[in-house]
């Protein structure tokens, strides 16, 4: 197809063709088009549907404040719906798609819906489909949710990577028009880091849309002048295709920059967008304005567009949208795009201007006191019909038609912070108001400032306001001569007469008729009569609408427009992929991993990992001939008790407690005695919350008169750490103590079994015999002569051992302890064992810590020294706490046992009813003891300690499981310690 | 003899150069923390003079006998060259129990960065405003989710370092960055 209406002029490079399909077919365009210019100079006028109607649909902007030409862009993996055609940059090669219609664009079988309109105005959804209620769930919402929505996603895995990053700036500039370049070449000129960001591709602004001068240079060419000298400045940052979504605190604003959606693929290592965070210590939003139009009946079909846009297309992409053009305008900015429209030799059939009196514009048929009250054209404009001062109609034949009610400052970013826009009677429109992000001041058209003089004395001068505040010296600038023309502005909100319907929304097909609706069902206020109507919730976010939305709703009530209000602006300012929030952050990357000493040799043996938090950790070791991991956990298990097993501790947090009151700090946050402690001791801890819950568990070992090391869960090592800060810092000052992890800096192995001294006596030079190193002792120790770290520690119940050697000779330990037990044939064990062995022996763990349980109800109770204070021993003895008939731990097994049993399964007494009155508590922890041949578990049971012998029942009503159980001693192995003592 | 590994788990440190920007994994720098202890602090500050040991201001890094960057009121971590070290007990030995003193060798990864211009990788990976920043500025930062330290030494170097255990992962996430800037 040939460009029809591509007419001279613009900045598109017309040396080169650029080749592209829209719904299959082919057309041209050329460098510096968009997907919708280049569909424009085609003749191409109908680009999409609407979402509730499914009504014909064409371009009515030239830039992201674009409600309708939304189409899928690019195929496979790469498909991306509700892409705005309007900042959709043009490639060789670009493939898109209309969305949202079936079979076709221009036959949509779905229109049927706009046949029923009466019955799907709104709020139709919170009226309809309320029975049967059976039907909501499997047949309105499916029928619903398959009729609504636009694009459809590919369901493929995006091949493009995206990235995060950060900048700093002195001086951040939103928008790169007329007000935003003289403010960036102020700032930058006076040495100041400057970023200057524009969703264009082009920056300028409206100055490349424009046929205005500058000095002796025509807008676009003084831009350009201004980007080239920017770009030559070190401490200047040019960000085209960069939209900041966002104002948040700090003077941090994020900002989604398209480093590759102008290429048909990123080029090889580059990412497709990159989402920055901006460190401003100042801002500067010169984001424009956009441009609103005049609804009036049917004026949603394709040719009807913004007078704006038609003026953009035709000067900065040298488009003419149609032959026959008319212009609907309440404001001297609208006679701009008839007075160049008809410079280009467009027939300009009328301006119809509903103000009365005035000059008329020369040459071209001026209606005062006129407006378009209906037009025709299904699937394209091709007249309108006006009435005239005296009421009369007339039918013009037209196939575009350019509206403008006014223009509405950009001031989105201005109110992130829950600034309320302030009302300009003169402009007609919101202006930026008082109390908004801090740092950020307007400049331009989004303070309210239209006139390109204007734009770029005031961008001058708060630039300089800006860098003075900051100690910079930013001189005046000579600005060039420029138009300076006063908006004088009608305010014609809508046309008030026909019967039909008038678009306010026309993505989300809301019209003046939802508007007066909702007012009459009493859903008038602002934030109501968004969501009752769904004005403004479409990807635009009623960047056109809105505004006249709630004069219409203040024309209805009786209040001001200001009386009536905004709705909330929030980010981000327009559609971001989620890809980009996400970053790098996916698949194997979308965390970091912590790799414990033992992994580089746990995954020669084959080891299965299982993440803990970060750390992965060996969940078992499996052999060959091993099946299923019960299998190998049997084994490990089986093993560490009849000979020895090594297991990767390293996990256990660490912290290394220094000071002269370390003893005294100690006796404060855990709820047992730690100032006695000998040196060269070590001493199971328990920790708790101030409200007496259990906090955390672990071993603290004296290692000198004023140095402990303290161990804590994997999972709480970092609270724990925190914690102790601010017991340090906050709540003790006063106390000697310093505070420092060391939980990377040493590897740390349990060897635990009947052999495990045998297997370190191997390696370690010092004598470890029961006697130089009895139950419950620490040391420094030397492996082989390099220094290392002995805790004469069981979580097993057997005797056991951790030994601990600075990380770098983690894996060469490893490998010397599984060589040095060869001959006791040694295991190394992972997570899954290490659990089955506490449990045989008792211990409790993290189902047991669940946050909501006290020492007592560990059995623990006695660990709660009465002969000092601690955080949370006062309130630990809270009589609700201490009754006898609270939960106490428990051992349960089977009574059959070749019964299994499922953590979480609740205690009820045989025969009672299975509900929450007769709960008498849970299972925590349940595993295959294959040391006993049956299962075994832990449980927390209302005064438990007293009911060992009774059989009760565990209930799960969740699985629907039910086994008779014997409620036991919860240390199903050598209850009496012997053997941990050996 | 046991063989120790660096924190990439290689024998030997590993040095990698992708376009303009090189990243050198150091095995040769021992680290320590140093804590003055309460009511210390004339005597930490005359013991650090006396042997020549650096107590930089609030971040900041610097090079003296030794060299070190602060880390916290009162808390510095001092970097020693490996080959002299016994750190812990040489420090001890100046300081005496005027500071709490703690080995930290083995719980770092330390990559040194070189580049012409380091802004645009470090503008990838983490907040730190290098281009503001004086020479000899020290910093806690966080790199993808990982609490680093980053010392600038120069316009064109700088020293990273982070937690040992995610050592791979942080060389994975510079080797990117670095990547998507060929």
């Amino acid at each position: 197809m040939t460009q029809t209406n591509r007419i001279q002029g613009g900045q598109i490079d017309r040396s080169q063709s650029l080749r592209f399909h829209f719904d299959g077919q082919p057309y041209l365009g050329h460098p510096g088009d968009t997907l919708a210019s280049a569909l424009l100079a085609n003749g191409v006028r109908l680009m999409g549907r609407s979402f509730k109607y499914h009504r014909p649909r064409g371009v009515i902007s030239a830039g992201s404040e674009e409600p309708n030409a939304l189409v899928e862009l690019r195929s496979g993996a790469r498909q991306e719906p509700n892409t705005r055609a309007t900042v959709a940059e043009l490639f060789d090669g670009l493939s898109a798609r209309s969305q949202n219609r079936w079979p076709s664009l221009r036959f949509d079988a779905m229109a049927i819906n706009d046949r029923f309109s009466n019955f799907l105005t709104a709020g139709f959804y919170y009226k309809t489909f309320m029975w049967p209620a059976a039907f909501w769930e499997k047949l309105y919402e499916p029928i619903i949710r398959r009729a609504a929505g636009l694009g459809s996603l590919s369901r493929l895995e995006d091949p493009d990577t995206y990235d995060k990053g950060f900048l700093h700036c002195d001086l951040l500039i939103i928008g790169a028009g007329p007000a935003g370049l003289q403010a960036a070449l102020t700032a930058g000129r006076s040495g100041a880091r400057v970023i200057l960001a524009d969703e264009d591709f082009r920056m300028g602004g409206r100055l490349n849309a424009e046929t205005l001068a500058l000095g002796d240079q025509s807008g676009a060419d003084w831009a350009a002048g201004a980007v080239a000298e920017l770009a030559s400045l070190a401490n200047v940052r040019l960000l085209a295709r960069t939209t900041i979504l966002g104002a948040f605190d700090h003077g941090i604003y994020s900002a989604v920059e398209r480093v590759s959606d102008h290429l048909a693929q990123p080029l090889p290592g580059r990412p497709r967008q990159t989402l920055w965070r901006i460190y401003s210590q100042r801002a500067l939003l010169t984001a424009g304005a956009t441009e609103r139009p005049i609804p009036f009946e049917n004026n949603d079909r394709p040719g009807v567009m913004l007078a704006g846009a038609l003026r953009a297309y035709a000067n900065r992409w040298g488009v003419a949208v149609g032959q026959r053009v008319a212009v609907f305008t309440n404001n001297d900015d609208g006679l701009r795009t008839a007075r160049d429209l008809a410079a280009k030799g467009v027939d300009v059939v009328a301006v119809i201007d509903p103000r009365e009196g005035g000059d008329l514009l020369p040459g071209i048929r001026h209606l005062r006191g006129a407006e378009v009250v209906d037009c025709a054209g299904r699937l394209g404009l091709t007249s309108i019909t006006i009435r005239d001062a005296k009421g009369r109609l007339e039918t013009l034949a037209c196939d575009a038609l350019g509206t403008s009610g006014g223009w509405n400052p950009n001031l989105n970013i201005a109110s992130h912070h829950r600034s309320q826009p302030a009302w300009s009677e003169a402009l007609a429109a919101f202006i930026p108001g008082q109390g908004g992000p801090l740092g950020l001041t307007s400049a331009g058209a989004a303070a309210g400032l239209f006139s390109t003089h204007a734009c770029l004395v005031s961008g001058d001068a708060s630039a300089r306001a800006a860098l003075e505040s900051l100690g910079f010296t930013a001189t005046a600038q000579a600005l060039p001569q420029a138009e300076d023309a006063p908006v004088a502005i009608k305010p014609h909100w809508y046309v008030h007469s026909g019967k039909g319907r008038a678009w306010v929304d026309p993505q989300n097909d809301v019209t003046i008729k939802d508007i007066k609706l909702a007012h009459q069902e009493n859903f008038a206020g602002i934030e109501h009569l968004k969501r009752y109507t769904t004005l403004g919730m479409g990807t635009d976010q009623g960047k056109t609408g809105n505004v006249i939305g709630l004069a219409v709703m203040a024309e209805l009530t009786g209040q001001s427009i200001p009386q009536t209000g905004t709705t909330t602006y929030r980010p981000p300012y327009t559609p971001v992929a989620l890809g980009a929030l996400a970053g790098r952050g996916r698949g194997q990357d979308f965390k970091p991993k912590r790799l414990t000493p033992s992994h580089k040799w746990a995954t020669e043996q084959g080891a299965v990992f299982v993440e803990v938090g970060y750390w992965l950790r060996s969940q078992w070791l499996p052999r060959a001939g091993e099946t299923t991991w019960r299998q190998s956990v049997d084994r490990e298990v089986l093993q560490t008790r009849k000979s020895v097993g090594i297991c990767d501790v390293t996990t256990l947090g660490k912290i290394d407690i220094q000071g002269t009151d370390a003893g005294a700090f100690l006796d404060r946050v855990y709820a047992n005695t730690f100032s006695t402690l000998a040196i060269g001791k070590c001493r199971y801890g328990l920790m708790l919350r101030e409200d007496g819950m259990v906090f955390d568990d672990g071993t603290t070992a004296r290692m000198g008169e004023h140095e402990y090391i303290m161990t804590t869960t994997t999972a709480n090592a970092v609270n724990v750490f925190r914690h102790l800060e601010f017991c340090r810092q906050c709540l003790w000052p006063d106390l000697d103590v310093q505070l420092i992890s060391t939980t990377e800096a040493w590897a740390q192995y349990s060897v635990a079994g009947p052999n495990a001294r045998k297997l370190l006596q191997k390696l370690v030079d010092q004598d470890i015999s029961n006697v130089a190193f009895p139950f419950m002792a620490a040391g420094e120790i030397t492996v082989q002569g390099t220094r290392a770290r002995l805790f004469r520690i069981s979580f097993s119940g057997e005797l056991a051992f951790e030994i601990a050697m600075p990380t770098s000779y983690g894996d060469a330990l490893i490998r010397a302890l599984v060589a040095a037990g060869q001959e006791f044939d040694v295991v190394v064990y992972g997570t899954e064992t290490l659990g089955v062995l506490r449990i045989e022996k008792g211990h409790v763990a993290g189902n047991e810590l669940n946050g909501q349980s006290t020492a007592l109800n560990m059995g623990l109770g006695k660990m709660v020294s009465t002969k000092k204070d601690a955080i949370g021993t006062a309130l630990s003895r809270r009589v609700g706490l201490t009754r006898d008939t609270g939960l106490r731990l428990v051992g349960v097994k089977p009574v059959d046992p070749d019964n299994s049993m499922q953590a979480g399964s609740h205690f009820l007494k045989t025969g009672a009813a299975a509900t929450a009155l007769n709960d008498d508590g849970w299972l925590t922890s349940t595993v295959y003891s294959p040391h006993l041949g049956h299962y075994i578990a832990l449980g927390y049971l209302k005064n438990g300690t007293a009911r060992i012998g009774e059989r009760m029942r565990v209930v799960n009503l969740l699985n629907q499981t039910e086994v008779a159980v014997e409620i036991v001693s919860p240390h199903f192995i050598d209850p009496t310690g012997e053997r941990l003592r050996a | 003899m046991l063989e120790a590994l660096t924190p990439l788990g290689l024998t030997e440190p590993q040095t990698v150069t992708i376009g303009r920007f090189t990243i050198i994994e150091r095995g040769d720098v021992a680290l320590a923390s140093l804590a003055t202890r309460r009511t210390r602090q004339a005597d930490v500050s005359a013991c650090a003079a006396k042997a020549g040991i650096p107590l930089p201001a609030p971040g900041r890094h610097a090079t003296g006998t030794l060299a070190a960057f602060w880390l916290a009121p009162q808390m510095w971590m001092i970097e020693v060259p490996f080959a002299q070290a016994d750190i812990r007990a040489d420090l001890l030995a100046i300081f005496g129990d005027a500071a709490s003193i703690t080995e930290q060798t083995d719980a770092w990864v330390r990559f040194d960065l070189s580049a012409p211009d380091l802004i645009p990788l470090l503008e990838r990976l983490s907040n730190f405003d290098l281009g503001r920043a004086t020479e000899g500025t020290a910093t806690r930062s966080v790199i993808d989710h990982l609490g680093c330290y980053l010392i600038k030494h120069g316009p064109c170097d700088i020293t990273l370092y982070g937690p040992r255990s995610s050592a791979q992962t942080l060389h994975h996430a510079l080797s990117v960055a670095a990547n998507s800037l060929l």
